[in-house]
């Protein structure tokens, strides 16, 4: 189990954008953390991986743990050697060097299980293989995504931590992406999903979290989440149809406030 | 000396002569390019401590093999691997805190550096030309095998045959790097921290230790470079370090952050200062003597006002 305790974080020693945060991802689940631009959901999964120091963050108060072991502090490489690999923002695929060249990359802290990571990556998404030797630059944004999550996977990760896979994508590519996230989490890896995409997330989740801004505002089960009317108003876009415009505008103005402080 | 047979017109001679200075001369450059390129593309600072590296290797390859007696190659192997932990020493004491901050203010630090070191170098090489000792006879320590100390005369061209040793020691250290660049597992993380230094992170590889190797690559070819530069310079003296900032020209021609372009720069650049060394006195006497020392500045100004970025540079490298 991967568990995130009251954590706190502080950007350049005065930006405070984690405000105590705990959060669980159990073994063999998936758990999805949805929010708002700037909620905080990138910081919580550089905390978890330790690429923090490069955007001068640091965490302050509560802990991370990996089945019961610290791992808040450790340096990035022995995270990912540990079993927890992260799925950047915005793919960043190394576009000068061949798909395969991106793979092995991957595989850097796991050399022995390589071959194998290949196949397994290979096995998830054939189009890879075909394209191996192309130049990563020159592949299509679906098959970028794909590219990154192999990559990630190419250490042989217990933890997934995906950020944003479904960014710039078109709805086919995002239903194939969701599709294929469900199939590594059945091959045994445990997957923490941040969405903007709130109802592709909530699909495929077991458990939900709701970030706004540095906190966590929603703790649920999936299922209860897609079922709450202010999520159905502020992240599925559904609701609140048919009513007066104006009071419901004062309306939401008023729970978002609530939501907020 | 070798002679052959076939006599060649003198001014083919004459241009074959410069070309084989050239091209040694491009040997020294190139091994000091290839250290700056590889520390500017894995750290983004651009190293001016590179002369102060050269002669310390220089140095001790002088003092080991020659007052110490240990014979030219172990003389020369040692102080190679001291260069390069001098290296990886410069870069974790010094440049390590200076992660994250100002590139720039990182650049000028190595000038700091470098002036340190070669003040301490200086001291120690003293005021008279130091010897730096020939591989001995028989070549490369190995008997029997038939390596002259004597020039090779080809048709008028003199060939001394530490040029030929230098060209393709440059050759082949090239060639291993492209190499370890291109195949390695090692070489690969660099390249990735490179262009990308959280994605290497994120991979689980370890920057620092790019870093360090970065710094380590860069020494042993300082080191290496400072030997070929003690040997066709006539010895060591402390202005053998000139022969560093000349490499800068090569790097800045053949781009900051490309390999090949450092190669190329210095070919270039090595090629030009011979043959203004050889041709100038007769065409352009009016410029005075010792022209060709100034050529691989002249160079990089004209390659700077035509492609800023260099002949195979990435275009908006940040300048230092």
């Amino acid at each position: 189990m991967l568990s995130v305790t009251n954590v706190e974080v502080v950007y350049k020693d005065v930006i405070l954008v984690l405000r105590g945060v705990s959060l669980e991802v159990p073994d063999g689940g998936i758990v999805a953390l949805l929010g708002a631009n700037g909620a905080g959901k990138t910081t919580l999964l550089r905390a978890v991986s330790g690429l923090l120091d490069v955007h001068d963050g640091e965490i302050t108060k509560g802990e991370i743990t990996l089945d019961g072991e610290r791992i808040d502090h450790l340096d990035p490489s022995k995270i990912v050697e540990l079993g927890v690999s992260q799925v950047l923002e915005g793919r960043r695929i190394l576009g000068e060097m061949s798909v395969e060249d991106n793979l092995l990359l991957g595989a850097h802290t796991n050399r022995k299980e390589s071959s194998q990571n290949v196949d397994r990556v290979y096995g998830l998404f054939p189009v890879l293989q075909q394209r191996r030797k192309a130049t990563a630059g020159y592949l299509s944004g679906g098959e970028q995504t794909m590219l990154a999550i192999g990559r990630a996977l190419m250490s042989g990760p217990r933890y997934l931590l995906l950020d944003e896979p479904s960014l710039g994508l078109a709805p086919m590519l995002v239903q194939q992406i969701r599709d294929l996230i469900v199939e590594i989490n059945s091959q045994g890896t445990s997957v923490l999903l941040v969405e903007q995409n709130a109802m592709m997330a909530l699909s495929i989740a077991q458990h939900g979290y709701i970030m706004e801004t540095g906190k966590l505002v929603m703790d649920k089960p999936s299922s209860d989440l897609l079922a709450d009317e202010d999520v159905q108003e502020f992240y599925l876009g559904l609701g609140g149809e048919g009513e007066a415009k104006s009071f419901r505008e004062v309306k939401h103005y008023r729970r978002r406030k609530r939501w907020m402080s | 000396m070798i002679e052959l047979a076939v006599t060649l017109p003198q001014s083919l001679t004459r241009f074959l002569q410069a070309t084989v200075e050239g091209l040694s001369l491009a040997a020294i450059y190139a091994l000091l390019a290839l250290g700056f390129v590889i520390i500017y593309k894995s750290t983004q600072v651009l190293n001016f401590a590179q002369p102060a590296l050269l002669i310390f290797g220089a140095y001790m390859a002088s003092y080991l093999s020659i007052t110490w007696g240990w014979g030219f190659w172990i003389g020369v192997l040692v102080a190679i691997a001291l260069t390069a932990g001098l290296g990886a020493g410069l870069e974790r004491v010094a440049m390590r805190p200076m992660v994250g901050k100002p590139v720039f203010a990182a650049a000028i630090l190595t000038l700091g550096l470098d002036i340190g070191i070669r003040v301490f170098v200086n001291d120690l090489i003293g005021v008279n030309v130091r010897a730096i000792g020939d591989p001995p006879e028989g070549g490369f320590g190995a008997p029997g095998l038939p390596w002259p100390q004597l020039p090779w005369n080809w048709g008028g061209v003199i060939i001394q045959p530490r040029s030929v040793v230098m060209v393709i020691t440059t050759g082949v250290l090239v060639m291993a790097l492209l190499y370890f660049f291109r195949r390695s597992r090692f070489g690969l993380a660099m390249r990735a921290t490179a262009i990308d230094q959280e994605v290497a992170l994120a991979q689980g590889i370890n920057v620092g230790g790019v870093f360090s190797m970065a710094w380590i690559l860069g020494g042993a070819m300082a080191a290496v470079a400072g030997v070929f530069g003690a040997t066709a310079f006539a010895g060591l003296s402390a202005s053998n370090a000139i022969a560093a900032l000349k490499a800068l020209p090569a790097v800045v021609v053949g781009g900051l952050d490309s390999i090949n372009g450092a190669v190329v720069g210095a070919l270039i650049i090595g090629l030009a200062e011979a043959y203004t060394a050889t041709y100038q006195a007769q065409y352009a006497p009016w410029l005075g003597s010792n022209f060709s020392q100034v050529v691989p500045y002249v160079v990089m100004l004209l390659v700077l006002l035509v492609r800023p970025y260099g002949l195979f540079g990435t275009e908006e490298v940040e300048r230092v």
